[in-house]
C-alpha cells in the first residue's frame, strides 16, 4: 500500500489550508473530498459554476478561490469524488479507505487530519420532513453550485448564515417571503455581556450588520422570537405557521428553508473513538483537541468547524496550526521554526475565535427545537418521534445506543446525523442528566454506505499484495 | 422532438434557474421522457424540473426530497438503474434510468 506523510480529509477552508502549509513544509500530502471540486461548505464550487455568481454570492465567498487555487500550486495531491468510508490507526500511521467512481481504495500515511466541517443542526418541527422544507445550507448549495433560487420561500430560524442567504437571494432578485426568527431580544441582552471581548472581531462584527441593513433595503420581512414554528402540507410544503407577538401567523410559501446554526460532523471522529466533550455554548459535542489540533489519539488532527463552530477564517487558520505541528512531528522543523510560523495563524484563530460567545449567545438554537412535542418526528429515516424516545426514558433506557434496542432510531441510512444530538438531549432532559454523561451515539464503519462488490474488490487487491 | 421541461404539473415553478442554459439530455424518471442539463448535479436538476418529492418512506410511504444537498441526510435517495443512490451526490448523465422508491411495501 502506497504510503504518504499526511492524510488530509476534507478540502474545505481547514484542509485546503492545512494541506497547502504542509506541502509548502515538504511533506507530501493527500487531500481526500467527495465533493466534485475543492471549497468545503463555504465555497462550493467557487472555482466553477460559483465564480459566475459573484456579484450574487459577494466578495467572502470569491475570496475562497484563494485558497482552492494555493492548494493545486502546493504540490498536495487533491482526489475529488473520494468518499471515505473507514480509517484506521495503529501504531505506526493510519489507513484511510475510500470510494471513487464505485472503486476502493486505500492509503496509509504517518499523520491525518480530519477536516470534515460541520453539518446543519438537527431542526425538528412539526412537517420538517415534506418535501420543500430544507436546510438553509441546501438552498445555498443549490444557489451556489447549480444557479437555483427558491422563488417563494421562507427563511426560517436562527444564526448569521440565514442573513447571508437572505441578502444573496435578494441580490439574485428572488428575496424570501420573510425572514422568520426563533431568537429574540432576551437573546441579544444575554449576548451583550460578550461584546466587548468579542470586538476582536469587529470584521465579522461590520459585516454582520451589513447584510441586515441589506435586508432593510431590500425590503424583506423580518420577525423575530418566533415560536410553535410549524410546515403546513399534504405532500409537500405549503406554508410556515408559527407564533409572533401574541398570536399565529401562516405564511404560504412553496419552499421552507430552516437553520438553527450548524454542528461539528463528528462521524470520523466518533468513528475512530476520539474523546470528545459537551460544548455547553453551541450545544454539541466536539473532539477534544490541544492547542496545534492533535486529539486523544496521537498523531490524529482536526481543523475547522469539525472541532467546533468558529467559521471558515478560523477553519484555515487551525489548518495551517496543525500543519506546522505534523511538520514538525515528522522531522521536518524544530520547534522555533514551527514556532515562528505558527505565530501568525495563532493570532488570526485568536481574533476570529473572539466573537464566537457573543454570536452563540445571541443566536441560541430555539428551545422547542432541542425538546421538541411529543409527536415531533426526531429520526428522519425511521420515522420516530421525540415523544417515543420520552418513553424509552420512562422504560430504562439510559444511552442513545440503548435507545437502538428500543427502536430503530439512528440506524437508518444517515446513520445518526440528524437524530443524534436530539436523541441525547431527551435523554438527558428525561434523566435530568448532563448531555455529557448521556454521550453518543457510536459510529461503525463505514462512515458512508459501500456496496459489498467494493468491499469484495479491496480484499482481493490486499491479498494480491 | 418536443422539449420536455417540466415534470409534474405545477403550474409555477419554486425554483427560479440563473444559470446559464446547458444542453440538455434524455432521462427517464419513473418511465417518462426527462430532458435534464448535462452535467448539472442530478438532485438540483430535478428540483428545477419540478420534481419534489424523490421517493416514499419505507416506513410510513411518506413523500421526501433533498433537505441536506450535502450527502447527509439521505433523503434524496432515488434509484437509478436499479441501484439506490443519492442524487445529491451525482451529475446527470444521457440516459439515466430513474425510479422513485416507492416506500412501505404492502403484503
Ligand atoms: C451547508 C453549509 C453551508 C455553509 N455556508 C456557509 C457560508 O456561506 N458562510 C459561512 O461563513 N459559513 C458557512 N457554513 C459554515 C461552515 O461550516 C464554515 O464556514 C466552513 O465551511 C468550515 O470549513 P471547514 O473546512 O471546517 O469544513 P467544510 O467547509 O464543511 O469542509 C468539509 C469538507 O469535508 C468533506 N467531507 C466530509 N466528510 C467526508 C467524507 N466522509 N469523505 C470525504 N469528504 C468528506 C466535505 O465534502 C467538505 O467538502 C456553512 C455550513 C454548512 C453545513
Ligand atoms: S439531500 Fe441530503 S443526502 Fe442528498
Amino acid at each position: 500500500m502506497t504510503t504518504v506523510d499526511l492524510i488530509v480529509i476534507g478540502a474545505g477552508p481547514a484542509g485546503m489550508a492545512a494541506a497547502t502549509e504542509a506541502a509548502g513544509l515538504g511533506l507530501s500530502v493527500t487531500v481526500l473530498d467527495e465533493q466534485t471540486a475543492a471549497g468545503g461548505q463555504i465555497y462550493r464550487a467557487v472555482t466553477g459554476a460559483g465564480a459566475q455568481r459573484g456579484a450574487v454570492l459577494g466578495q467572502d465567498y470569491l475570496d475562497g478561490a484563494g485558497l482552492a487555487l494555493a492548494m493545486q500550486a502546493s504540490g498536495a495531491q487533491h482526489l475529488t469524488g473520494a468518499v471515505v468510508w473507514n480509517i484506521e490507526a495503529d501504531a505506526e500511521g493510519i489507513t484511510v479507505t475510500w470510494s471513487q467512481d464505485g472503486h476502493a481504495a486505500q492509503l496509509r500515511a504517518a499523520r491525518l487530519i480530519l477536516a470534515t466541517g460541520a453539518l446543519e443542526r438537527p431542526v425538528p418541527i412539526p412537517g420538517w420532513t415534506l418535501p420543500g422544507v430544507m436546510t438553509a445550507g441546501a438552498g445555498q448549495i443549490l444557489l451556489k453550485a447549480s444557479g437555483l433560487v427558491a422563488e417563494r420561500a421562507v427563511l426560517a430560524g436562527s444564526g448569521p448564515l440565514l442573513y447571508l442567504l437572505a441578502a444573496q437571494m435578494a441580490r439574485a432578485g428572488t428575496p424570501p417571503l420573510a425572514l422568520v426568527e426563533t431568537q429574540g431580544l432576551r437573546d441579544t441582552i444575554r449576548a451583550l455581556p460578550h461584546l466587548a471581548r468579542g470586538l476582536r472581531g469587529w470584521r465579522t462584527l461590520i459585516k454582520g450588520l451589513g447584510l441586515l441593513a441589506e435586508l432593510r433595503r431590500a425590503g424583506v420581512r423580518r420577525i423575530t422570537g418566533a415560536r410553535d414554528l410549524a410546515v403546513e402540507g399534504q405532500d409537500r410544503a405549503t406554508a410556515l405557521r408559527f407564533a409572533a407577538g401574541g398570536r399565529t401567523q401562516r405564511i404560504a410559501c412553496d419552499t421552507v428553508l430552516l437553520h438553527q446554526g450548524v454542528v461539528p460532523n463528528t462521524q470520523a471522529s466518533r468513528a475512530l473513538r476520539l474523546d470528545h466533550d459537551w460544548l455547553a455554548a453551541q450545544q454539541c459535542f466536539a473532539p477534544r483537541l490541544d492547542a496545534w489540533g492533535e486529539t486523544s489519539q496521537p498523531g490524529i488532527f482536526v481543523a475547522g468547524d469539525g472541532a467546533g463552530i468558529a467559521g471558515a477564517l478560523a477553519a484555515a487558520e487551525a489548518g495551517r496550526l496543525a500543519a506546522c505541528q505534523v511538520a514538525h512531528q515528522l522531522g521536518r522543523t524544530d520547534a522555533t521554526a514551527r514556532d515562528a510560523r505558527a505565530r501568525a495563524p495563532a493570532a488570526r484563530l485568536g481574533a476570529e475565535r473572539a466573537l464566537r460567545p457573543f454570536l452563540d449567545a445571541a443566536y441560541p438554537p430555539a428551545a422547542q427545537v432541542l425538546a421538541p412535542a411529543d409527536d415531533t418526528i426526531i429520526c428522519r429515516c425511521e420515522e420516530v418521534t421525540a415523544g417515543q424516545v420520552r418513553g424509552w426514558a420512562k422504560l430504562g433506557c439510559t444511552g442513545p445506543n440503548q435507545t437502538k434496542a428500543f427502536g430503530r432510531v439512528g440506524m437508518g441510512p444517515c446513520q445518526g446525523r440528524y437524530c443524534g444530538l436530539s436523541v441525547t438531549a431527551l435523554l438527558a432532559e428525561a434523566q435530568g442528566m448532563d448531555p455529557a454523561e448521556v454521550g453518543a451515539y457510536r459510529i461503525r464503519a463505514p462512515l458512508k454506505p459501500v456496496t459489498l462488490g467494493e468491499v469484495a474488490a479491496l480484499d482481493a487487491a490486499e491479498a494480491a499484495e | 422532438m418536443p422539449r420536455i421541461w417540466r415534470f409534474s404539473v405545477n403550474a409555477a415553478l419554486p425554483f427560479r434557474d440563473l444559470s446559464p442554459a446547458a444542453p440538455r439530455v434524455r432521462v427517464t424518471l419513473d418511465g417518462a421522457p426527462l430532458d435534464l442539463p448535462v452535467g448539472a448535479n442530478l438532485a438540483a436538476a430535478l428540483l428545477a424540473a419540478g420534481v419534489g418529492s424523490f421517493r416514499a418512506t419505507p416506513v410510513s410511504g411518506a413523500p421526501r426530497g433533498p433537505f441536506c444537498m450535502m450527502g447527509a441526510c439521505f433523503d434524496c435517495l432515488i434509484e437509478v438503474g436499479g441501484v439506490t443512490r443519492q442524487a445529491c451526490m451525482m451529475q446527470v448523465s444521457a440516459g439515466l434510468v430513474l425510479t422513485r422508491p416507492k416506500g412501505r411495501v404492502t403484503e
